[in-house]
Order: C-alpha cells, then sequence, then structure tokens
C-alpha cells in the first residue's frame, strides 16, 4: 500500500526539556524493591503517572535481569521512559530508550502520606509534568567574626563569606564558594554537594586543608609560594588550580 | 556587686593559676576585696601557689553539696587582709560540681567581694566551661607558642558560645595575658611575637608577662608573684594587667625589657 504526500510540509522536530525524576536501583534489586514498596506505600500514588528515568550506571546486572527488574516496577506503576548509563548491550527494543546528557536538578523529596484516596475521576493529570522551577536568589551566608578553632560554619546551600579569619582548626563547609577576607588558617571545603564550579577565595593563605567538590590538598601539597599570599583556587577537571590575587 | 573574671587558657602548663593568683593578689593590694576560687576539682593547685594548702577544711564541693556554708570554705590569705581563697576537692570527682551549685556560689560570692577570680582548670570539659559560664570577663592565658596559641582560639570560642553571657546574646569581654615571653627568642623566630599572637587571636592584650624565675621562686614558696617581689619584672606586669582590668588606662609595657621597645609597644595599646 502506498500513499501519496499531499502536501511537501515537513514535519518539525522540536526539543523541549522536561523534568523527569531518577531512581537509581542498588544490588541487591528484590531489597531495593522492598525500599520502593515502603516508600511509595509512604506516599500514595506518588510514582503514578510521573516519568521516571532508571539511572542504572555502574550496576552489574544482565540485560534478563533489567528488563525483569522494569517489569516488576511497571507492576507497581512505575513508567521508565528511559535508561542512563547503560551499556547498549543492556539494551532491547522492548525496552525503553537510552538516555544521555541529564543535567542535574534539585533533589525531590517523597510527600509525606496524604489521606486523599486516588480518585479515577480526578482532573487529569498530564502525562509529561515539568515541575515549575522558580527562580531563587543564590543564598549566601556572611560571617564577620573570626571563626575560631573548633568551630565548624557549615552551609550546603550556598557561598560563605568571612570578613575574619578562619582559626587552625576550625572548618567551613559550603555548598557554593567560600571568601575569606582575613587568614585561612583552618580548613576549607567549597562544593560539598557536589558543585565543580565552586572555588575558594582567601586574603592570606595558611590553610590546613583545602577541597572543591570532594577533590583535596593538604597543607602538604600547597605550593610554598602561595602561602599568606591572597589566593584564588577552582577545579579544572580533577586537579585544583591556584592563582594568587595581588 | 563583684566583677567575674574567668582565668582560662584550653591548654594547661600555661600560667592559669600563677596568674589567677598574681593577679588575685594585685587585685587585693589595691583593696578591693578579691576571691581567687579555683575550679580544678581533683587536680587543685591553687591552695599551694598561695600558700593556703594546711589550711584547707571545707571546698568548693562541700559549699556546693551543701555540707559546708561559704563563709565556713573561704580561706582569708594570712599576708592580706582583702585576699581570699575558695579552694577546690582534691578527692571529690568533677561532676560534683552543677551548673545550679555553681552559680548560687558565685551569686553569693558577687554580693561579698568586688573581685571573684575564676581559676579555670585545663581542657574543655565541664570544670572549665562551669569556670566560664557565670563570668563578666575572660583572661586568656596564652604562652607565644603555637599550640597554646590554637587551644586559646578554641577556648575563644567557647567563650563566645557557652557561657551565660553568650547565651542571653551579649559578648563578653576577652583579654590576652601573654605568659612566659622572651623578646629576646621571639626576635629570633623561636618564639611567635607579641603581633603574630594579637593577629591570630584577635583579641585585646591585657599585658605581657616575661619568662623568669621569679615566678616559679615564688610558687615554690607559696606565695603569689604579686606579693613576693613587688619589684621583679613578672610582679610588675601582673600589676598593670590588674589595674587595666580595673579600667586604667596603662600603655602596655614588658617589664624588665631594657632595650627600647616603646615606640613599637605603643601600637599594641588594644586593652
Amino acid at each position: 500500500m502506498t500513499k501519496v504526500l499531499t502536501t511537501s510540509r515537513p514535519i518539525r522536530l522540536k526539543g523541549r526539556s522536561f523534568l523527569a525524576l531518577v531512581l537509581t536501583p542498588e544490588l541487591p534489586l528484590g531489597d531495593w524493591l522492598m525500599r520502593l514498596d515502603d516508600l511509595a506505600n509512604r506516599s500514595a500514588g506518588f510514582f503514578l503517572r510521573r516519568p521516571i528515568v532508571l539511572d542504572v550506571e555502574g550496576l552489574e546486572v544482565s540485560r534478563h535481569e533489567l528488563k525483569a527488574f522494569i517489569d516488576e516496577l511497571a507492576l507497581r506503576n512505575v513508567r521508565v521512559i528511559g535508561i542512563e548509563g547503560a551499556r547498549a548491550s543492556l539494551l532491547g527494543p522492548d525496552m525503553p530508550p537510552a538516555m544521555s546528557g541529564g543535567q542535574p536538578a534539585p533533589d525531590f523529596e517523597a510527600p509525606v502520606p496524604e489521606p486523599a484516596i486516588e480518585k479515577p475521576e480526578a482532573e487529569p493529570v498530564p502525562a509529561v509534568q515539568a515541575e515549575p522551577q522558580p527562580i531563587r536568589p543564590v543564598p549566601s551566608l556572611i560571617i564577620d567574626q573570626p571563626v575560631r578553632s573548633g568551630q565548624s560554619i557549615i552551609f550546603p546551600e550556598g557561598d560563605i563569606t568571612i570578613v575574619a579569619s578562619v582559626a587552625s582548626g576550625a572548618e567551613i563547609i559550603a555548598g557554593g564558594s567560600i571568601h575569606v577576607y582575613g587568614a585561612l588558617r583552618g580548613r576549607a571545603m567549597a562544593g560539598s554537594m557536589g558543585n565543580a564550579e565552586a572555588r575558594i577565595f582567601c586574603s592570606k593563605l595558611e590553610a590546613e586543608l583545602l577541597a572543591i567538590d570532594g577533590l583535596y590538598k593538604t597543607a602538604e601539597d600547597i605550593e610554598p609560594q602561595l602561602r599568606g599570599r591572597a589566593v584564588h583556587l577552582w577545579l579544572e577537571g580533577d586537579t585544583i588550580k591556584t592563582s594568587t590575587l595581588n | 556587686m563583684g566583677k567575674v573574671v574567668v582565668v582560662t587558657s584550653g591548654k594547661g602548663g600555661v600560667g592559669k593559676t600563677t596568674s589567677a593568683a598574681a593577679l588575685g593578689a594585685a587585685l587585693a593590694q589595691r583593696n578591693e576585696k578579691t576571691v581567687v576560687v579555683d575550679f580544678d576539682v581533683g587536680l587543685r593547685n591553687l591552695d599551694l601557689v598561695m600558700g593556703a594548702e594546711r589550711r584547707v577544711v571545707y571546698d568548693l564541693v562541700n559549699v556546693i553539696r551543701g555540707e559546708a556554708k561559704l563563709p565556713q570554705a573561704l580561706i582569708r590569705d594570712k599576708r592580706l587582709e582583702t585576699l581570699y581563697l575558695l579552694p577546690a576537692s582534691q578527692t571529690r570527682d568533677k561532676d560534683n560540681l552543677t551548673a545550679q551549685g555553681v552559680e548560687r556560689v558565685i551569686a553569693a560570692l558577687r554580693k561579698n567581694f568586688d573581685w571573684i577570680i575564676c581559676d579555670s582548670p585545663a581542657g574543655i570539659e565541664r570544670g572549665a566551661t562551669l569556670a566560664m559560664r557565670y563570668a563578666d570577663v575572660a583572661v586568656v592565658v596564652t604562652n607565644p607558642e603555637v599550640s597554646s596559641v590554637r587551644d586559646s582560639d578554641r577556648i575563644i570560642g567557647l567563650i563566645d558560645a557557652k557561657t551565660l553571657k553568650a547565651e542571653r546574646g551579649e559578648t563578653m569581654d576577652k583579654h590576652l595575658l601573654l605568659t612566659r615571653y622572651e623578646p629576646n627568642r621571639a626576635e629570633r623566630g623561636d618564639m611567635l611575637s607579641v603581633e603574630d599572637v594579637l593577629e591570630i587571636l584577635s583579641i585585646p592584650l591585657l599585658g605581657i608577662v616575661p619568662e623568669s624565675m621569679d615566678v616559679l621562686r615564688a610558687s615554690n614558696l607559696g606565695t603569689p608573684v604579686t606579693l613576693a617581689d613587688a619589684q621583679s619584672a613578672p610582679a610588675q606586669a601582673y600589676f598593670q594587667a590588674a589595674r587595666r582590668l580595673a579600667g586604667e588606662d596603662v600603655p602596655i609595657t614588658i617589664p624588665g625589657e631594657k632595650r627600647g621597645l616603646l615606640g613599637k609597644l605603643f601600637g599594641w595599646r588594644a586593652a
């Protein structure tokens, strides 16, 4: 059977990004499914009709096991729209397609149990529901007192600025960058929640430990010519780069 | 109402007890009624340094537990009638110190004395935190070496967090008393300089006590150095510190230091 094209209008393919929830199963899969059931019990209908991406990076399973696992998820109303981090040999035509290039987004909290019973006549939920992302200013924390030995300043939400010195034996842990307008003698850990863009700035570098996104430098590894100087540290790949500021 | 001063350091052996006794005796010589309270339960020393070890009957723990009245536990100094000692218990456990008990004793002492000098034990445990808890002013005793400076920094952090004043949202005045200082060795770089210590701790300076044999000698005689030899360099330093504590404006010098450092010293007038 042949069809005659009446118009020459091409079909346009448009790109659009949506927020999907990512599930990262762990071995053994049976136990993990039990924990998922527990979560589902506490927040009924949470996964219902939500697009789910399965992250199987580093998961040692066979193609058969993965297929069976996706079927198990389907029984639980978890609809997998794509699989991330899978070797090509793991995926078949009867399985969700491979996905890549995902951008990290804020973590999702499962909602507290709601008494609401799923009513079939409830208003239709769009198949793909993008979570509205309100524009929020990046939070920052400003400290204008010296940070003393034994004190910890922990601010996973964003940047920390200290308009004083950080003593030996004190520690500063920021989700974002760290700015110290004074001597940095203690520990500074920037990008602690996994942010390779985070940086460390200080007016006088005497630090015991510096870390960005989990990569660290101890006092011994810090180039001696940087000691006592105003220094800027950032991450390039897997190395901490340094430069003086004056 | 008396003023409560805690003499603290974090690190042991830097001269807390010596300084508490010397400052106490210096303040008492100003004719101000002064009591020095030993908080080092189980390892008391203040009675020895003040030469009262043979007169201890009751102690701080007895008073807190209601086994003795406060006047029974107070020991009046034989040389200075304005100077008193409240000794610590040597046999009891420091768990006998309770916050309510210490608060009661301090409140009673405030009514009867101009100065209440609390000699803190080393460390950051119960004894040390209770010694500082009800203070109005802190004297942080520090030696010019890195471990002492870091421990002092830690103690300053605790003073700003764990005291009654801090919990009320007030800030406690903190003063640095630099002890065992040797200008020659600091100049050679064997020891931190006054500037180094002030830069790290960033609290005002109360005084610089030079390292001296007079301190050890006075200690072994059971006499605070400010009573043993008022003309000695460390005694002069403690007298200066006591005057500053009392609110007088006294330029900072290193007693016994003969070379002309005055121009340099002018910059330290932070207290």
